[in-house]
């Protein structure tokens, strides 16, 4: 079946599906707001009227789809990019902290992963741990961190870099570690063969042969980064990002805001996965891989 | 020479006690003590140096000399965890005073517990209770030794404790606070966590057995799905906050979220897993749908259930924490490392993480054990 | 030709076209065929001749698209639907989380037989494939060959009087082979079923067979239909007879006037 009638109609049905039922849940539960504020007005609107107010009050329950875009738009394309409201601005914050953090973290998970690989002490005392280690809530630590830091003053892009660093090098060292392990005995025994020393076997079998795992992971770790970016952003009460923005709608039950704020975070996760997701397709094509 | 065998790192183990040695003492309050002899300086240590080089050095030898490696593995285990008790106790009311060779010696010992961890490593036990005794003790002795250092670095530099505390500091602030600890976890976990969790996978899986049924959703959901595992799903706290108020709705609202999309999307990938060939093999004996997911898809399908299982008990745990720091009445895990991180009491956070993630390993823990009792025939559970 | 009992299965002008990227292949062309009771029918041919294919149309597993084709009188889909006959493929297809006689219990939980019916279907049909002591065992406690009797055991625990077999035993060793050939020729003589058995092994198809049906590919088609002439008591060693190796020969015949090995 061609993708168009297998997934492109299912899944622009099923998103019409939720913008409607969107709608009908903003009216349903912005409602009792509506009304309590008519009965004060001594308004009795028509239905028609009714369900209009409901889609348009400026601190909803539930905001309608159409505010979250307006407000988007705005916020997006016609504040300046300096602004602290922009959108842009906010969403660079955050992009840019999870990308440091991402770069750290994914380089952190490869040294330890080769190091696991090759040493059969840390395979055996650092593994455990690190395995142990997906099982905690991590994310909890954020805000220490942040504080912490701040409190010998350290401030800014490096803590929640910090934070990202520690959030993906999780998934790539047991990715990598997966990956490197990855080639068949067969081709192990190949190698041993050709009496191949320790590095040719690396750079020529494990290290192709751990390449998607590595970009697997890496789309993990790059989805962790943004989360750990946002969340490091809660505490101090943050001045810019992604995070200070929804914290920010929260205070002031800008509902719209935080919205927003959701839609633009979605965006710059699916952005970065997709880009990882492509890095990962061209590598695999450079080295020859099949079409998938 | 057969009967030695120098090691790099007892080697250079013996080397850094030599040098520290040389040094002379491991903190000032020992210097001044050994300046002013006759002065009643209170330090109760003068001997300890002295016997920390020794024990350091009889291990270290002694594992230069051919044995049997339990044996040398055994007096590097006793000399390192001695000598790592002598520094710490030997610093304790002297913090932030420790010298050069106080860091060298901690150095030397840390050096031969890996050359011990390194023996054992290198073990390979033909019964099966050693080797799971192994597998347990050597991350243990890393595990130890990662606290050893913290201990031994924090107390020794004098590292100020609202940066890090020392682990001891945090032991003694769990046992401490025990009850506000309590009260954390049933606030957090027993309403949060396990309502959300249990709530957001049956969801997941009704609406995948759902889309199993209806092609149509099925191709829909599954994209969408997907891509929705990528995003910063946590930031709709603040809406649920304020939907269902600061009470622990709103955080389980936070955990069904999370975890809905991962059980949809394993369970229908679980529930294609099953062989073409068993499949037929339903279709000759002319079995219905509900027959046939029963007795063949869902036991097919349970080892993707069970991950899925698996990565919601860490992210129930992270969104029911993360969504408490967006508000909550008093009480609560996320509620407490927010508050005590203003108020700086670091070792309060840090009592509020282990105990975190003594709940999620627990968590995954039960999980897991449940898998293998349910999935005991898959190759990975039984050892194929 | 000599008289057959009545039909079990019977197939005229039979085709079946698949769909494809590459275009439609013709797997299954103008098949004519008839099955009696009671016979032991094998269906040789190299790969892609659709043998295999053949006995799924049989099973209902694939639809014909052309031609006719009937099982004890009704279409293909019906006798599914009555449960008309066991089929055991190329693997033994076990449940890794059901032990042997769970295995076995599976068809008869299906069509919803009493506890003590189970028991006394499981405990007769592993005694006949002699794999009686292994019921408490889960399948990957046991060894290739133990487990392709299973699903054979589970096959039969239908009680249906067709049995139609995919290279049951093409994934097993010679010396299995032999022996699983030999029980499964004193099972067909003591409960007297029909089978169908794809095999691409001449001596296997010579050994068992009443009937031998050499097919080719492209089309996939029946290019000759061998009568056997063994009797129907048949020890291992028969397959050192000239009169055994006589009708192998033709087999061997059949195979390649069908099959054009220039390509």
């Amino acid at each position: 079946m061609d993708p168009f009638r297998s997934k492109i109609i299912p899944v622009t049905a099923i998103l019409a599906g939720v913008v409607v039922l969107w709608y009908v849940f903003a009216v349903i539960l912005n409602a009792p707001f509506q009304r309590d504020v008519d009965q004060r007005g001594n308004e009795t609107p028509g239905a028609v009227e009714f369900i209009g107010k409901t889609l348009s009050q400026p601190k909803p329950t539930l905001p309608a789809p159409h505010q979250v875009a307006v407000n988007f738009f705005e916020n997006t394309f016609l504040r300046s990019v300096t602004s602290s409201r922009s959108l842009v601005y906010n969403a660079w914050v955050t992009l840019s902290s999870t990308l440091l953090g991402f770069a750290f973290g994914t380089a952190l998970g490869i040294v330890i992963a080769v190091g696991i690989v090759h040493v059969a002490t840390l395979d055996r005392s650092l593994m455990p741990w690190i395995i142990a280690s997906q099982t905690i809530p991590i994310l909890a630590v954020a805000p220490m961190i942040i504080v912490v830091l701040a409190a010998i003053g350290i401030t800014g892009l490096i803590p929640k870099a910090l934070i990202s660093t520690y959030l993906s090098f999780f998934p790539v060292a047991v990715g990598m570690v997966k990956g490197l392990r990855s080639p068949e005995l067969m081709h192990l025994d190949l190698m041993h063969t050709y009496n191949a020393r320790a590095s040719q076997t690396f750079w020529k079998l494990r290290v192709p042969a751990s390449v998607p795992f590595l970009f697997t992971s890496m789309k993990v770790a790059v989805a962790a980064s943004l989360v750990g970016a946002i969340v490091g952003e809660l505490p101090t009460g943050a001045v810019a990002g992604i995070g200070a923005k929804l914290l920010a709608g929260a205070y002031y039950s800008q509902t719209i805001d935080i919205w927003s704020a959701l839609v633009a975070g979605s965006i710059v996760a699916a952005l970065l996965v997709m880009v990882v997701g492509i890095a990962g397709r061209l590598v695999d094509r450079a080295m020859g891989g099949r079409p998938a | 020479m057969t009967w030695l065998k120098p090691s790099w790192q007892s080697v250079l183990a013996v080397l850094l006690c030599l040098v520290a040695f040389a040094l002379g003492a491991m903190s000032k309050p020992e210097v001044a003590a050994l300046a002013e002899p006759t002065a009643t300086v209170a330090y109760p240590y003068m001997g300890a140096k002295a016997l920390i080089i020794g024990l350091l050095l009889i291990a270290a030898l002694v594992s230069m000399v051919t044995l049997t490696p339990i044996v040398e593995a055994t007096v590097l285990f006793v000399g390192a965890h001695a000598a790592a008790w002598l520094l710490i106790k030997g610093i304790a009311g002297f913090e932030g005073t420790a010298l050069a060779p106080y860091f060298l010696l901690l150095a030397a010992a840390w050096l031969l517990a890996w050359r011990c961890v390194a023996l054992l490593s290198s073990l390979r036990p033909s019964e099966s209770v050693a080797r799971n005794a192994l597998r347990l003790i050597i991350p243990a002795i890393f595990g130890a030794w990662i606290l050893i250092i913290w201990e031994a670095v924090t107390r020794g530099a004098g590292i100020p404790f609202i940066l890090l505390p020392p682990p001891s500091a945090i032991g003694a602030r769990i046992a401490n606070s025990l009850p506000i600890l309590g009260s954390d976890v049933r606030q957090t976990i027993f309403k949060a966590v396990l309502i959300g969790y249990i709530a957001g996978n049956l969801a997941g899986f009704a609406v995948a057995i759902l889309a199993d049924r209806v092609p149509f959703l099925r191709r829909g959901l599954l994209p969408i799905g997907n891509m929705v595992s990528a995003l910063p799903i946590i930031g709709v706290a603040p809406i649920m906050v304020m939907w269902f108020g600061f009470d622990w709705p709103s955080k389980a609202a936070v955990v069904i979220i999370m975890t809905f999309f991962p059980m949809l999307v394993n369970t229908v990938a679980g529930l294609a897993a099953s062989g073409h060939m068993e499949r037929d093999l339903m279709r000759t004996y002319a079995s219905g749908y509900w027959p046939t997911l029963l007795k063949l898809r869902l036991p097919a399908a349970m080892p993707f259930i069970f991950n899925a299982l698996k990565i919601n008990s860490t992210l129930a745990l992270i969104g029911a924490i993360v969504a408490e720091f967006f508000g909550t009445p008093v009480v609560g895990m996320g509620f407490r490392i927010s508050t005590e991180v203003g108020r700086m009491n670091i070792d309060m956070v840090w009592a509020e993480i282990a105990v975190a993630a003594l709940a999620g390993s627990v968590f995954y823990g039960v999980v897991a054990l449940i898998e293998r009792a349910v999935t005991f025939w898959h190759p990975s559970v039984r050892g194929g | 030709m000599t008289e057959h009992p009545p039909a079990v299965v019977s197939a005229s002008k039979l085709g079946l076209t698949f769909q494809t990227n590459d275009g439609p292949v013709q797997a299954l062309s103008n098949v004519d065929l008839t099955i009696g009771k009671g016979e032991f029918v094998s269906f040789i041919g190299p790969s892609g001749c659709g043998k295999t294919t053949l006995l799924r149309v049989i099973a209902d597993l694939e639809k014909a698209t052309s031609g006719a084709i009937s099982v004890n009188g009704m279409t293909p889909e019906q006798a599914r639907e009555k449960r008309a006959y066991g089929y055991v493929f190329q693997a033994a297809a076990l449940f890794p989380w059901r032990t042997i006689e769970r295995n076995v219990a599976l068809p008869l939980e299906i069509i919803g037989l009493s506890q003590a019916e189970q028991a006394e279907r499981i405990k007769r049909t592993l005694e006949l494939v002699n794999l009686a002591g292994f019921e408490k065992k889960y399948p990957w406690q046991l060894s290739g060959g133990m487990q392709q009797r299973a699903s054979i055991a589970r096959a039969l625990a239908f009680d249906a009087d067709l049995l139609l077999m995919d290279e049951p035993f093409g994934a097993l060793d010679e010396i299995v082979r032999d022996h699983l050939n030999e029980q499964l020729l004193d099972l067909w003589d003591r409960t007297n079923k029909t089978i169908c058995f794809v095999t691409h092994s001449i001596p296997e198809a010579v050994y068992l067979s009443t009937r031998i049906v050499v097919m080719s590919p492209r089309p996939g088609r029946v290019t000759d239909i061998i009568e056997s002439t063994l009797p129907r008591k048949r020890p291992l060693d028969i397959r050192e007879t000239p009169e055994f190796l006589a009708i192998a020969a033709r087999v061997r015949d059949g195979l390649r006037a069908g099959h054009s090995y220039d390509d």
